[in-house]
């Protein structure tokens, strides 16, 4: 195997004697393998290539068992997990195409590029389907905004992120930042991007055709990037600052042309398989290609555009340069495909050719640079079956009891305290920062339980959320795995939509931790549980795993992607109460459940015990009468209750219209722990007097239980508990404190 | 009346303002590209907001080179109506066609959310259909839309009744006097940073931003009867 001599790099020797391989992450077991796949040592490229598609980014070889456990089929699912994203039908030949993908660790690094290239990343996962994007949203958790690092690294990701997607023109229609101190130095940045595909459009990322060239379209490959999905696979150190050029640098510009050259390309049925060069670039999209195929590739490095002087195959390979695509069509279509992209101002350079041998064949400068097999990249890294372990922490918390702690002297105070919590505090400062408007089919805007986008000659629309309490899954992974799910669901539930399916991100530390290993393991099946029941199928996602420092893992945060489809425009529903006079009602059973709440966090500065029960039947009959109830006409707004329970839900509610209301909620329980409580499966909805009755006996039909709270009006804000004021003040007062808890703290 | 939407590398308002074109006139229009040489076709003009060459230059500064803006040029000197918003008034002010200058937000951040505008000249070819003082809701999407220009520049402005809009409500980028849209001396050109296209059904919040679209059918209606 030929050696570059240009660059100093390790002879074949050098790697195996002095195990440089380790550096990239390649364990002393898998360096042998690869050895015995190759039938000798691999030289410097081929390691690299090796390690990148070997790492947890490309092959989840820690998360691969957990991973099977999702249901990942249903009769609306037209394709699941393994391509650039996942695609469900909406009826009427439409479907709809989405994804989320984590950038975690550049983020922490990098936090403007880290952000920005994630979601370009992400949009270059749906528009490589064929598939025009429509919407995107994020989930992104940061430290507390107390500390000034902390405080940086939100302003840039927000600023990356806005940057991207206002320039390329897809709106941000949706998210949720919550902030506590598990995430400090760890950010957690994800993003989703939903696109819209009629059903005969759908590309598959295939080389199909033996002898048939392979294209390379976007700009020109640089040294960016280099080793970014190894980097992904690692713990955050104090060196990783060091690996600033694993992050790379974005262009929305060129990605908006090159968007739009593609979706023409793909319309004009010449192309016959096509994939974006996200992680781990030319390596991994060249490699997944033939291997989807059944084929082998060749690529001729000599005729990648490079943007620097002198780079090695080993570089070009492994470089992560954004905005770039890999696409194969028949010779006959060369001309067609170079006019198209000629006309957006680009050039598509022929580097390769589909082979019959399974090989992945590089050559550079008139030698053969690397001759792997395609399988063994792609199908043969090894999966590891990581031990696990109850941690400590989790039995210990058994014995806490979330209700000893005194009820506050003033509960209007505490409720000005859950409000001014930035987890639960507007958004605005964020989400003004993202132009949510293009394309002007945004019909619910940031600031409701989910984004509604509408579909342009249809009267359907879909709901779309990002959802997951890291603290709820962190005090007990199972039951937080299923509330994330069902959660999401109620979500867009309550914005008049069906629940169709999901995306996962699974965020959670070094798997090599038994207890970290075992978060995980519970998660997968609490949400796999809910997935089943809920019948929204994992249709695609993204691990990201090593989200650690020096002082640990981030709390597990499998955020869960969500979108449903709004049958008629009529249906939408928003969480805002809309008049005075309306009749106020909460769905579901309070209980004493403060463990994971804000309230804990915000009041009592504490996360402990255990979180929320969930009965995943009692929460689908809830989703049923209520979304019966939407499509009857008979609800005004519809709240999901989460952080910060009843007492946040009603202010929540009357935030938008300044409308105020006045309750009485008759329960067994003290009054902090009665409106502080997150008991899960409740909605809080609101209705016209004349439908009041209406409304409460067909939910009540359905078994769900109903209690009529009171109305809305007035200036204040007034929640009585069994007839004696619990909380009372303008809402004003409480607006305020939601309203500037995050612009104050950024000043 | 035939209505043309430039398309430059960069653009993304291009189909927003295509739909709305259809959605409140049912009038044809054409996407037309940065490269196009013949605007005679075409009755209006609009162009759409976006970031034009990826806006890494000065706002605007590049695609005021683009071939169809000698077209735009010579459409202004014949009196067609011409609407640049957002990216689109930067490029017409880049272009020499509007005075003045947009920079970047006071706050340095971009502002996505809706404004009150006072309509204050409601004789332009844009804005006939509103009642001066008329105070209307639209919203904004940029990060350089802080409209600067020298106290000569905004005598002039003032003198000839060339500011159309300001905002009514807190300025939200800085704005000199606290314009949101000027027009050309003649009144057929005009610029704003405020997006009426995305103020065209309930649905979106606002249908405040129709009647622009509907005054630009009027205005042509009345210069073909006096032109008869």
């Amino acid at each position: 195997m030929a050696q570059q001599t240009a660059a100093k790099e390790p002879t074949i020797e050098q790697i195996a004697e002095q195990k440089i391989y380790r550096q990239f992450g390649v364990t002393d077991s898998e360096y042998e393998l690869i050895c015995k796949f190759l039938g000798r040592q691999p030289n410097y490229t081929e390691i690299g290539v090796f390690s990148v598609m070997w790492s947890e980014h490309c092959a989840y070889k820690n998360s691969k068992p957990l991973l099977r456990r999702f249901p990942t089929t249903g009769p609306r699912v037209l394709m699941g997990p393994g391509e650039g994203a996942g695609i469900v039908d909406i009826g009427d030949n439409q479907a709809v195409v989405f994804k989320i993908e984590s950038h975690n660790h550049p983020s922490a690094v990098e936090p403007y590029q880290g952000a920005a290239t994630g979601v370009g990343g992400i949009i270059r996962d749906i528009f490589s389907m064929g598939s025009r994007p429509i919407a995107l949203l994020n989930s992104l958790r940061f430290g507390r905004l107390e500390n000034d690092r902390v405080r940086y690294l939100f302003e840039h990701v927000i600023s990356g992120i806005a940057g991207y997607g206002n320039c390329i023109g897809i709106p941000t229609v949706g998210g949720e930042v919550m902030f506590d101190e598990s995430y400090e130095g760890n950010p957690l940045v994800n993003a989703m991007c939903v696109g819209l595909i009629d059903h005969d459009q759908i590309q598959r990322g295939v080389a199909k055709g033996v002898g048939n060239p392979v294209f390379y379209v976007g700009p020109a490959t640089g040294r960016d990037g280099i080793h970014g999905a190894t980097f992904a696979s690692e713990d955050l150190t104090a060196e990783s600052e060091a690996k600033r050029s694993a992050v790379q640098v974005g262009d929305p510009f060129m990605e908006k042309l090159v968007m739009e050259a593609t979706l023409e390309l793909i319309a004009s049925g010449i192309v016959l398989g096509i994939q974006d060069m996200g992680a781990a670039g030319l390596t991994c999209s060249s490699a997944e290609m033939a291997s989807k195929a059944g084929n082998g590739m060749e690529l001729y490095l000599d005729e990648v555009p490079q943007r620097e002087e002198g780079m090695t195959a080993y570089e070009m390979m492994l470089s992560e340069s954004q905005e770039r695509m890999l696409f194969v069509t028949e010779p006959r279509h060369e001309e067609q495909a170079k006019a198209i992209f000629a006309r957006w101002g680009l050039k598509c350079h022929k580097v390769g050719k589909v082979t019959d041998d399974g090989r992945l064949r590089l050559f550079h400068k008139g030698e053969v640079v690397g001759d792997m097999p395609v399988k063994a990249l792609v199908d043969d890294c090894p999966v590891y079956h990581k031990p696990s372990k109850v941690p400590e922490y989790y039995l210990q918390n058994a014995a806490v009891d979330t209700t000893r702690y005194p009820q506050p002297a003033d509960l209007n105070d505490a409720l000005k305290k859950v409000l001014g919590s930035p987890s639960l505090a507007s958004k605005e400062w964020v989400y003004s920062q993202y132009d949510y408007q293009v394309r002007t089919s945004t019909a619910v805007v940031p600031g409701s339980d989910a984004a509604v986008v509408t579909i342009r000659g249809t009267r359907k629309a879909l709901a779309m959320t990002t959802d997951c309490n890291g603290r709820y899954v962190y005090l007990d992974p199972e039951v937080g795995g299923r509330i994330a799910v069902a959660e999401a669901a109620r979500n867009i539930v309550c914005s008049g939509g069906e629940p169709l399916a999901i995306t996962d991100n699974l965020n959670f530390g070094s798997p090599e931790k038994p207890e970290v290993f075992w978060q995980m393991e519970k998660a997968v099946d609490g949400m796999a549980e809910a997935c089943r029941f809920l019948e929204t199928p994992v249709i695609g996602g993204n691990v990201s795993l090593y989200n650690e420092n020096a002082k640990g893992a981030i709390y597990p945060t499998p955020v869960v992607g969500m979108v449903g489809l709004v049958e008629d425009l009529d249906h939408i529903t928003t969480q805002d109460f809309k008049a005075e006079g309306d009749v106020i009602f909460l769905l579901g059973e309070t209980r004493a459940e403060i463990g994971g709440s804000e309230f804990q966090y915000a009041v009592h500065g504490v996360t402990e015990g255990r979180p929320p029960a969930l009965d995943l039947a009692v929460e689908r009959r809830l989703h049923r009468a209520v979304l019966g109830a939407i499509r009857q006409g008979l609800v005004a707004s519809a709240h999901d209750l989460s952080e910060g329970g009843l007492a946040a839900a009603l202010a929540e509610s009357g935030f938008g219209r300044g409308l105020g209301a006045t309750v009485d909620f008759a329960t067994d329980l003290r009054p902090d722990l009665a409106l502080f409580s997150e008991s899960q499966s409740r909605i809080l909805l609101s209705a016209k007097p004349e439908q009041a009755d209406k409304l409460a006996a067909c939910l009540a039909e359905q078994g769900v239980p109903v209690q009529r709270l009171g109305t809305v009006g007035g200036k204040d804000l007034t929640i009585a508990v069994n007839g004696r004021i619990a909380i009372q003040a303008p809402l004003q007062e409480f607006r305020q404190e939601w309203k500037e808890a995050i612009p104050c703290r950024m000043q | 009346m035939k209505f043309a939407v430039l398309v430059f590398p960069g653009s993304n308002c291009d189909i927003d303002m295509h739909k709305a074109v259809e959605d409140v006139l049912g009038e044809p229009v054409d996407y037309v590209w940065h490269t196009a040489t013949d605007l005679s076709g075409y009755d209006a003009i609009l162009v759409p907001g976006g970031f034009s060459y990826g806006d890494y230059l000065r706002c605007g500064a590049i695609a005021r080179f683009a071939p169809v803006m000698n077209e735009v040029r010579r459409a202004a000197e014949q009196g067609k109506f011409i609407l640049g918003v957002c990216n689109g008034f930067q490029i017409l002010t880049e272009a020499g066609l509007l005075p003045g200058a947009l920079i970047r937000n006071q706050s340095l951040k971009f502002r996505c959310h809706p404004v009150d505008l006072r309509v204050e000249n409601a004789g332009t070819a844009f804005t006939n259909a509103y009642k001066p003082g008329e105070i209307v809701r639209i919203p904004i999407a940029h990060g350089e839309g802080n409209f600067y220009c020298d106290d000569e520049t905004l005598a002039r402005l003032k003198a000839n009744n060339q500011i159309v809009f300001r905002y009514a409500g807190d300025n939200p980028n800085g704005s000199v006097d606290n314009i949101a849209g000027i027009c050309n001396e003649a009144g057929n050109v005009v610029g704003m940073m405020p997006h009426p296209e995305r103020a065209v059904s309930d649905l979106l919040g606002s249908s405040d931003g129709a009647r622009m679209f509907k005054s630009a059918l009027q205005a042509f209606a009345s210069q073909a009867a006096s032109a008869r």
